[in-house]
C-alpha cells in the first residue's frame, strides 16, 4: 500500500546510514565552528588590550592602536615587497613547467619547486641569518653609497644585513611554491584550441603565451598572488629570526632599524609576556587574523568566480 | 651574421633566416666561458680573492640573454628574438628558484653534520647541559607526541568532512564548508597557536598555560583543511560506476562508502595525510606559544611544557649560552633532523601514490 500511494520510492532508513551521514555532517560543521571559535576566543581574550592604558606598554606608547600601527605597517610593507619579488619569478617558473619544459620532465620539476614549500620556516630563518644576510650585506653598502639619495634606500646601511629587505627576500622564496602551484594549474587549463589557433597563425611561442595563456590566466595570477600575500603576512619564524626590529614606522629598506611584523613581534615577546601584555599580543594576533582572513576570502572569491567558465570543465 | 643568409643561395628558403640547431646551447656555453675567463683574469690579477663561481654563472647567463637576443635579431628578426629572450628569462626564473633550495640543503647538511653525528644527539635531552653535548631526544619525543595527537584529531574529522562534501553535501552548508576550508588553509600558523592558548587559558583559567595537547589542537587547526582538500580530491576521482554498481546490488550507502569508495581511494588519501603531516611537523610558532620549551623529557601531553624539534632549533639559536658555537651547531643539527623527517615523509607519500594508485588502462 505504501508503494502504491507514494510518488517516489524511498529507500529504507537504516541506523548505519543515519549514524554515518550525521557523523559526516557534524565533522563538516565542526570546521565552520572551529573557524568561528578562533575569532570568538581571540576576541574575548583580547578585550582587555583595547582598554589598556599607557602603563601597560613599554616606552611612550599610550594606547593599543599606536602600538599595533607600526606593526601593521611592517607586516604589510614586508609582505608587499616579497610579493613584488616573488610574482614575476613565480609566473616564469609556472610558464617554464607548463609550456617550456619537456613534457616528461615537467612533473618532476614541479615536485622540485614543491620541495621548497616543505622546508620548515625555522630552517628558512637559520638560512636567512647564516647565509643570506652576510651574502647581501656588501651589496647593501654599495647600494646605499650609490642610490642613498632615494629615500627608501637611504643609509646608513645595516652592518649585519638583517634588514626588512633581506626578510622580504626570504619571504619571497617561501611564497614562491604556492604562487607557482596555482599559476601552473591555471596555465595548464588554457583552452588548447586557443593555443593551437595562435600557433597556426604563425605566432612564436612567446606571442602565443601573451595572446592566449596570460589573458586567460590573469584572474588566476591575481588570486595566486593574494594567497601568497596571505602567507607572507602571517609568516612568523623567518621574520622573527632575521629581522632586527624597532617599534616605529620606518620606510628605509637597508638600515639596522626596521619596523617589526605582527607575527614576529608575538613570537619574540610571547614567552616572556604576562598580565595585560599577553592580552595585547593576542589582540595584535586578532588584527593579523582579520587581515589575512579578508585577503584570503577575496582571493578565493576571485578563484571561484573563474572556475565556472575555465577550460577544465 | 646576415652574410650567412645572403652568401648561401642554395639554402632552403623555409629554413633561411634561422639560427642553426643547438645554437642556443653553444651561445650559452660560450657566454659562460667568456664570463669564466673574465673572472679568472680578475682572480689572477689579484683584484679579487678567490674564483667567484656564482658570479661567473650569473654574469654568464646575463651575457647569454643579451647575446642570443642580438644574434637572433640579426638573423631571425625581432619577433623570434623576443621569443628566444623570453625563453631564456623563463628558464632563468626556474633556476633562480632552485638556488635557495640547493643552498638551504647544502648549508644545513654542512653545518648540521658535526653535532648530528655526536653519539648523544639522539639518546639524551638537554637537561643540565650548559656547553657542548646533549641531544634532541626530548624534542623528538615531543614532536612525535604532538604531531601524532594532531594527526589522530585531524584525520577522522577531515576525512568525514570530505566524505560529506563529496557523497552527501548539497546546497548551502556544503558550499560554505568548501569555501571556508579554502580560507582556513590561509590562517597564519601563529594565529592557530594564539587560538589554542586563548581557548585553554579561558577553560582552565590559567593565564600562563603551556602543555603539549594545546599544541596538538593548534596543529589540528592547520592540518584539518589540508586533509579535507586532499581527501576530497581523491574521493572525487572514484568513478561513479563503482557506486552505482554497489547501489544496484542493494548495498546501503554507508557501506558503499566504507567498503567501495574508501578502499579505492585509500592510496591517495594516505598520501594526502602524509603530506599534511609533513606540512605541520615543521611548524614552530604555534608550538612556541602553547607548548612552550624545556630542556627535559616530558612524556605527558596533558601537563607541563613540551619541547618539539622546530622550537628546539629556534631556542638553541635564540637563547645562546656562553659557548655559543655549541648552540648554533645544535640548531643546525636540529634543522637537519627536521628536514630529513620532512623529506622522508614527502618521499614516502609520493612513493605510496606511485605504487598504489589505480593503474591507468592501456
Amino acid at each position: 500500500m505504501t508503494t502504491a500511494a507514494a510518488t517516489t520510492i524511498k529507500a529504507r532508513q537504516r541506523p548505519g546510514d543515519r549514524i554515518f551521514s550525521s557523523a559526516t555532517v557534524i565533522s563538516g560543521s565542526l570546521i565552520l565552528a572551529v573557524l568561528a571559535a578562533v575569532a570568538i576566543f581571540l576576541l574575548v581574550e583580547s578585550l582587555p588590550a583595547f582598554v589598556a592604558g599607557p602603563d601597560d606598554f613599554n616606552g611612550d606608547i599610550t594606547n593599543f592602536w599606536s602600538y599595533v600601527g607600526p606593526l601593521v605597517f611592517g607586516t604589510i610593507y614586508s609582505a608587499v615587497l616579497a610579493l613584488l619579488m616573488a610574482v614575476p619569478v613565480a609566473i616564469g617558473i609556472a610558464l617554464f613547467i607548463s609550456h617550456f619544459a619537456p613534457r616528461k620532465l615537467a612533473q618532476s620539476l614541479g615536485y622540485l619547486v614543491d620541495l621548497l614549500a616543505a622546508v620548515p620556516s625555522v630552517v628558512f630563518g637559520l638560512w636567512g641569518i647564516g647565509v643570506l644576510a652576510p651574502l647581501v650585506q656588501p651589496f647593501y653598502t654599495t647600494i646605499v653609497d650609490w642610490f642613498g639619495w632615494f629615500p627608501p634606500l637611504a643609509g646608513p646601511a645595516s652592518g649585519t644585513g638583517r634588514t626588512i629587505f633581506t626578510v622580504s627576500i626570504v619571504l619571497a622564496v617561501m611564497i614562491l611554491p604556492i604562487i607557482t602551484a596555482i599559476c601552473r594549474e591555471i596555465f595548464l587549463q588554457t583552452p588548447l584550441l586557443h593555443e593551437e589557433a595562435a600557433l597556426a597563425l604563425g605566432a612564436t611561442r612567446w606571442e602565443m603565451i601573451r595572446m592566449a595563456v596570460l589573458p586567460f590566466g590573469l584572474p588566476g595570477i591575481i588570486s595566486a598572488s593574494m594567497l601568497g600575500l596571505g602567507r607572507a603576512l602571517g609568516e612568523t619564524m623567518a621574520v622573527a629570526m632575521v629581522l632586527s626590529p624597532s617599534p616605529e614606522v620606518i620606510f628605509q629598506l637597508l638600515t639596522a632599524q626596521n619596523s617589526n611584523t605582527i607575527a614576529a613581534n608575538i613570537a619574540l615577546n610571547f614567552p616572556e609576556a604576562h598580565g595585560v601584555g599577553v592580552n595585547i599580543l593576542l589582540a595584535t594576533g586578532l588584527v593579523l587574523f582579520v587581515v589575512t582572513l579578508l585577503v584570503n576570502m577575496l582571493a578565493r572569491v576571485i578563484i571561484n568566480s573563474r572556475k565556472a567558465f575555465s577550460g577544465a570543465n | 651574421m646576415s652574410s650567412v643568409t645572403e652568401a648561401s643561395p642554395l639554402t632552403n628558403s623555409l629554413t633561411a633566416g634561422k639560427l642553426p640547431r643547438r645554437s642556443a646551447l653553444w651561445v650559452l656555453l660560450a657566454s659562460w666561458a667568456v664570463s669564466a675567463a673574465v673572472f679568472a683574469m680578475l682572480y689572477l690579477s689579484g683584484a679579487v680573492d678567490g674564483f667567484n663561481i656564482v658570479g661567473t654563472v650569473v654574469f654568464g647567463t646575463v651575457l647569454y640573454c643579451v647575446a642570443i637576443y642580438v644574434l637572433s635579431r640579426l638573423v631571425e628578426g625581432s619577433r623570434k628574438a623576443k621569443d628566444r629572450l623570453m625563453t631564456a628569462l623563463v628558464t632563468a626564473a626556474f633556476v633562480i628558484a632552485l638556488l635557495p633550495l640547493i643552498s638551504i640543503i647544502y648549508t644545513t647538511v654542512v653545518n648540521g653534520l658535526p653535532a648530528f653525528l655526536t653519539p648523544t644527539f639522539f639518546t639524551s635531552s638537554q637537561r643540565n647541559v650548559v656547553g657542548a653535548g646533549g641531544g634532541v631526544l626530548h624534542a623528538v619525543i615531543g614532536t612525535l607526541f604532538v604531531t601524532g595527537m594532531a594527526t589522530l584529531i585531524s584525520v577522522p574529522i577531515g576525512l568525514l568532512a570530505s566524505i560529506y562534501l563529496v557523497e552527501y553535501g548539497r546546497g548551502r552548508l556544503a558550499k560554505a564548508i568548501t569555501f571556508f576550508v579554502d580560507v582556513m588553509t590561509g590562517i597564519p600558523s601563529i594565529v592557530a597557536g594564539l587560538f589554542a592558548f586563548a581557548l585553554f587559558a579561558l577553560l582552565f583559567d590559567d593565564p600562563g598555560i603551556r602543555f603539549g595537547f594545546g599544541g596538538a589542537i593548534a596543529l589540528s587547526v592547520l592540518m584539518i583543511p589540508v586533509v579535507v582538500r586532499s581527501s576530497e580530491e581523491m574521493l572525487k576521482l572514484v568513478p561513479n560506476e563503482l557506486r552505482e554498481a554497489a547501489f544496484a546490488l542493494g548495498v546501503p550507502k554507508w557501506l558503499t562508502i566504507l567498503k567501495v569508495v574508501l578502499p579505492t581511494s585509500m592510496a591517495g588519501i594516505v598520501t594526502g595525510v602524509m603530506l599534511s603531516i609533513a606540512r605541520v611537523i615543521g611548524e614552530t610558532a604555534p608550538l612556541l606559544i602553547i607548548a612552550g620549551f624545556t630542556a627535559s623529557m616530558n612524556y605527558d601531553l596533558f601537563s607541563e611544557r613540551m619541547m618539539t624539534l622546530p622550537v628546539f632549533v629556534y631556542t638553541q639559536y635564540a637563547n645562546q649560552g656562553a659557548d655559543s658555537q655549541a648552540f648554533i651547531d645544535r640548531a643546525w643539527a636540529g634543522a637537519l633532523t627536521l628536514i630529513l623527517i620532512v623529506m622522508l615523509l614527502n618521499g614516502l607519500a609520493r612513493l605510496i601514490a606511485y605504487w598504489f594508485s589505480p593503474k591507468l588502462g592501456r
